[in-house]
């Protein structure tokens, strides 16, 4: 079964402070903590692909009734912590095992301990069964 | 048996007979299977430049045998080299014939210890001689991310300890049920695909098959190997007809026919007839008359629907599987009408849960019933649920054609042609 694990910027549920305002030691824990588990699941074969998005500083929406030239808006957005930050695309045998994943990376470290980040998990489309 | 023409079939055919005669030479199934792998590397290459050895099995041993000599022989390896040097003395001039390999292969490679993730590529890649390139394209997944999958697998049967020869005899018949489902599961996905946008992957369900084909000419007598070879050759035979111009999904009411291979059909049959003389009933036989059930029918309209009933009936009963009971409630409604169908669903909820083919089995009842409504509710409450594109793209345009002919009969006004005619497409 593959996944989608889905973090936006919005808030963490332990409240701490923006990445911006931890120190360097407290982004490179982060940081080698987010490596090591995509580590962890590309050696049990579960990892497909993980990816960060740029900020929402850069985001664009694009809007068009495919006559006339699209509407481009750029930032900021007011509802930009609900942006996508980053995601991982796993491939596993169970829904358990997703949520086991998806509490692991909420629990990615911070100023203050875990951050307590809000992961959706997200089953991907797959092809029928064959009698259908 | 006969896919030796190219180089390519021919190496699939040796790879498991020349892992077989490795591990017995050598013992260490996983690092044998590795240089079995890069000897038939080697062998795609050369033998495409320089033309076939005299015997490609001594050739592919040879190879093999010199690459786990160079593993050995690195200083990190000393251990496992003295361990080699070990077994070497041990060395069993095992007389059991070599077509054995092939079922003791699979039968490591299915170990009950794996699950079916990681029991499928390593079959694929030790037995079916694929690479782990083409088993992660099959599989749709970063090829790193698949040599993972193989080598944790092969880690859990070294750990397991199990030696290289067949499961003693009172463990057979499970292990041969462990095979079996791996090679359905394969065959599944490359019928159905569980993942990607695309219905039909035939590699892999022709891999299924001649596999299967495989076990089956090692254990003639087995009707459950049987059956399911009957089961994927029953199955596969309606593959040309199941996708439309688009690659949409034809359901079986509305395939043609006449594009169902009668050769698979006729093969599939004959199994089944033969393992039928052999006398105990297994799952596979019972889900393959149910596809030859399908097959014979000359029309939708024909298929003995009471038959396959009571097909499910005697499947229910083995397995106890809510899914079986689902497939029970639309042969019944078809024989009986979709009172008697929805009857039976009554009890799955709680079994089933929110499960999406529960919603399409109780709408596609509702609509034969004549409740359009219900119906409509259900297909809209499956396409929400639906797993996979295909069938959510098949229940949202049911829904759809469905509440665009209740709104054209009720209002009976102009415009509701163009609404049907948008509906059957």
């Amino acid at each position: 079964m593959r996944f989608m694990l889905l973090q936006n910027y919005g808030q963490v549920e332990s409240g701490c402070a923006p990445m911006t305002e931890w120190t360097p030691e407290e982004v490179k824990a982060h940081i080698d903590f987010q490596i090591a588990l995509n580590q962890e699941l590309t050696e049990r074969g579960e990892l497909i692909d993980a990816q960060g998005l740029t900020g929402p500083e850069l985001a664009k929406f694009v809007v068009s009734d495919g006559a006339t030239a699209p509407v481009v808006t750029d930032g900021p957005f007011p509802e930009a912590k609900e942006l996508l930050a980053g995601y991982r695309m796993i491939d596993v045998d169970s829904l358990e095992r997703a949520i086991e994943i998806a509490a692991q990376a909420s629990a990615a470290p911070g100023p203050d301990g875990p951050i307590r980040q809000p992961i959706e998990v997200r089953q991907m489309m797959s092809a029928p069964d064959p009698e259908v | 048996m006969n896919q030796t023409a190219t180089p390519e079939g021919l190496l699939r055919e040796l790879a498991p007979r020349a892992l077989g005669v490795v591990v017995r030479r050598y013992g260490h199934f996983a690092d044998a299977e590795d240089a079995v792998q890069e000897a038939l590397a080697a062998a795609a290459t050369s033998w495409t430049a320089d033309g076939l050895p005299d015997n490609p099995l001594a050739w592919l041993v040879r190879v093999a045998a010199r690459r786990m000599a160079d593993q050995y022989r690195s200083d990190e390896a000393r251990r496992r080299r003295e361990q080699l040097a070990a077994s070497w003395s041990l060395a069993r001039p095992d007389p059991a014939p070599e077509q054995d390999d092939t079922l003791i292969l699979m039968m490591m490679c299915c170990h009950p210890s794996l699950t079916p993730a990681t029991a499928i590529p390593l079959t694929l890649r030790a037995v079916g001689g694929l690479t782990t390139k083409e088993i992660a394209t099959a599989f749709l997944v970063p090829e790193t991310t698949m040599a993972q999958r193989i080598s944790r697998a092969k880690a859990t049967i070294r750990a397991s300890g199990e030696p290289f020869s067949l499961p003693p005899p009172d463990q057979f018949p499970g292990r041969v049920r462990s095979v079996l489902h791996v090679l359905y599961l394969v065959f599944n996905e490359g019928y159905a695909t569980s993942t990607g946008p695309d219905l039909a992957r035939s590699d892999l369900s022709g891999e299924a098959i001649r596999l299967t084909r495989s076990v089956r000419a090692r254990l003639p007598e087995d009707s459950e190997v049987a059956g399911l070879l009957a089961l994927m050759l029953l199955t596969e035979a309606r593959r040309m007809a199941r996708t439309g111009p688009d690659g949409e999904l034809v359901p079986l009411a509305e395939q043609d026919r006449t594009q169902w291979d009668r050769l698979l059909i006729a093969e599939g049959v004959a199994l089944l007839a033969g393992a039928r003389q052999q006398g105990q009933v297994s799952e596979y036989q019972i889900q393959a008359r149910v596809a030859a059930a399908h097959d014979r029918a000359a029309t939708h309209d024909d298929t003995d629907w009471a038959e396959i009933a009571s097909l499910y009936g005697l499947l229910e009963q083995m397995t106890d599987n809510p899914m079986v009971r689902l497939n029970r409630a639309v042969a019944v409604s078809m024989a009986d009408g979709p009172k008697q169908g929805l009857a039976i669903l009554d009890g799955l909820d709680e079994r089933l849960g929110d499960h999406h083919r529960l919603h399409a089995v109780r709408a596609h009842l509702l609509e034969m019933a004549g409740d359009d409504e219900r119906a409509v509710a259900e297909f809209r409450a499956a396409a929400a649920r639906a797993t996979n594109v295909r069938e959510q793209q098949y229940l949202t345009t049911k829904a759809a054609r469905l509440a665009t002919d209740r709104t054209a009969h009720g209002t009976g006004g102009p415009g509701t042609s163009s609404g049907r005619i948008v509906g059957r497409g």
